[in-house]
């Protein structure tokens, strides 16, 4: 088997996403400027060395609210992953594994739960649990990703239920337990893997396309969805409050896509 | 015809699965609605009196049938905040929302199959790796973003289309399609990143068939054997991923019907989310989900007419 090395991918989104990471913990615990405070600067500033990306039309600091913004976004994104990877492993991983009755009837659920957008699946769990508030998004959020999550794992495991290294294990009277998160877990990284950072991209564009739209966070949290959403208004005045916000976001997504796409190819290289 | 009916019936359980669930999580959402509509003005009595005119004082299950039985005939309640009845609201907006469906569909299609036998010239090399990253890019890039750009530059720069003035899609059909085509120009565009890498990787899947490997063998051009078999062999996996593709359109739609000012079923859905009417959300959810399930139920059908062996196999 060949080692296992790092591509020219996986070496370039890392870095991207863990400088985007590295602002966003900066941005938890220091900001250049108060990023609610109006007129810290000029109004509609352009981006400067004092504003690296310019003001809004109330003066706020544009770097120092991407900052927040993108930490709120990035920190609803991750729950809701570890939601969905958590729960859909585990779902997966018991019917993939055991089989049966109960395997088929939850796979139909599964097909006709993916079947859906998962955006108008999150807006309805939304608008039943009650709109605006932060952690009802994530709680949504992971809800809807759970189904996929499930599908990806469930067929792994199902693969993986008869090989023989997990028939010597339980040969040696190794309990299910044991032989699912010690022997087959492990071995289903190279989907899940790359399963978590797709499922993360689209948290994050869903949580964005949400909070755009006004019934995902809403204020005083910022988010990079409804900073857009602010920024289209002045877009003629301040485009670089919308190109900034919006760069974030496509910055954040490339890196960790291409976090993906290295993971997937280095795992068909060792194949 | 046996398959597509057993589809179609299929078809029908689903839905009336879907609607059910619909029904059930907005009745039991906490709060009681003929509380809220009245806001100030409310007394228990006039409470009472609301929700036996709206119809809340019954059981859920005759309720939901009664609703069924109401989607049916084109009677879908009355609207909370509007106080009107739901299918006179969005009927207008219905045909909004399909157009813009359609066309974003047919900009995907349209775009994504060359690019993606295009994309199948070279492998390996500074060109894959520029290939990877634009394709990456394209699927980082959220419909509304792009469409707050070209909402920008087409309508406050060039003025091709005045942003938030919808041309009627009766009297102005052309200029209806010309505001619309922008907005599907930002849904098309994560998903055609998404079907050419789809495409491409089916296809390149397919040419490691033994079949192919023969067709070669035995002096076939490759681009006549790509056309003539393997493109037909890839067909099924794309048909059925063109299908999933109509869960995004629309769901993109939701957001970029907001971006451009569109006056559709997604535009509708948002304000209805917010105002807590709920009648009127779950018409409109019925119906988005209801055209994803016939998207999914109509590339069966078709997948079952292009590949003879689902035929044996009696279908699913």
């Amino acid at each position: 088997m060949k080692k296992r090395r790092m591509n020219n991918y996986l070496k370039v989104g890392l870095a991207l996403t863990l400088l985007l990471a590295a602002l966003i913990l900066l941005g938890f615990f220091w900001t250049p400027y108060d990023p609610t405070a109006m007129s810290v600067g000029p109004k509609l500033d352009a981006p400067s060395l004092r504003h690296l990306l310019g003001t809004d039309k109330f003066g706020r600091d544009i770097l120092s609210r991407v900052m927040k913004g993108a930490g709120t976004t990035f920190a609803i994104a991750a729950a809701t992953v570890a939601i969905g990877a958590v729960c859909g492993t585990a779902v997966g991983a018991l019917t993939g594994y055991f089989g049966g009755v109960v395997d088929e009837a939850l796979m139909r659920f599964n097909d006709a739960m993916t079947a859906f957008p998962s955006i108008l699946l999150a807006l309805v769990v939304i608008s039943v649990l009650g709109p605006g508030k932060k952690y009802n998004v994530v709680l949504a959020l992971g809800l809807v990703f759970i189904p996929s999550f499930a599908r990806v794992t469930r067929t792994a495991f199902a693969a993986l239920r008869d090989v023989n290294y997990v028939k010597s294990a339980r040969l040696m009277g190794a309990g299910s337990g044991r032989i699912l998160l010690v022997h087959i877990l492990p071995n289903t990284m190279q989907v899940l893997l790359p399963a978590v950072t797709i499922g993360f991209n689209n948290a994050v564009l869903a949580e964005a396309s949400m909070s755009y739209l006004g019934i995902g966070v809403t204020p005083p949290d910022a988010s990079l969805g409804y900073m857009l959403s602010e920024a289209q208004g002045m877009f003629t005045a301040a485009p670089w409050y919308a190109l900034g916000t919006g760069l974030v976001i496509v910055l954040l997504v490339f890196g960790v896509g291409l976090i993906g796409e290295g993971l997937q190819r280095r795992d068909r290289e060792v194949a | 015809m046996k398959y597509a009916a057993k589809r179609i019936a299929m078809l029908l359980v689903t839905m009336v699965i879907v609607s059910l669930l619909a029904f059930a999580a907005f009745d039991m959402i906490s709060g009681d609605p003929a509380t809220a509509m009245l806001g100030t003005e409310a007394t228990p009595e006039r409470a009472a009196a609301l929700r036996e005119e709206l119809g809340l004082n019954r059981p859920l299950p005759v309720r939901y049938c009664e609703w069924l039985a109401g989607f049916f005939t084109g009677d879908l309640g009355t609207s909370y905040s509007y106080r009107q009845p739901v299918w006179e609201l969005i009927a207008p907006k219905v045909a909004v929302t399909l157009c813009l469906s359609v066309l974003s569909f047919l900009l995907i299609t349209a775009v994504s199959i060359p690019l993606g036998v295009l994309s199948l010239r070279r492998t390996g090399g500074v060109r894959d790796g520029v290939r990877t990253c634009l394709n990456q890019l394209g699927m980082a890039v959220p419909p509304f973003f792009t469409g707050i750009l070209l909402s920008w530059l087409f309508s406050t720069v060039l003025r091709w289309f005045v942003h938030g003035q919808f041309p009627s899609l009766a009297e102005n059909p052309a200029g209806a399609v010309k505001y619309l085509f922008f907005a599907a120009v930002s849904i098309a565009i994560p998903r055609i990143a998404m079907t050419v890498r789809m495409l491409r990787s089916t296809i390149l899947e397919e040419l490691q068939r033994d079949y192919v490997r023969t067709a070669i063998s035995r002096g076939n051009d490759r681009g006549a054997v790509l056309r003539r078999h393997v493109l037909k062999n890839a067909l099924v996996p794309v048909v059925t991923f063109l299908a999933q593709t109509m869960a995004e359109i629309v769901a993109g739609g939701i957001v970029v019907e907001q971006v451009f000012a569109i006056p559709g079923l997604g535009r509708m859905l948002v304000a209805s989310i917010a105002n807590r009417d709920y009648p009127t959300v779950q018409a409109i959810v019925v119906i988005l989900a209801f055209w994803v399930v016939l998207a999914g139920t109509v590339a069966d059908i078709i997948n079952q007419r292009i590949d003879p062996r689902l035929r044996l196999g009696g279908g699913a």
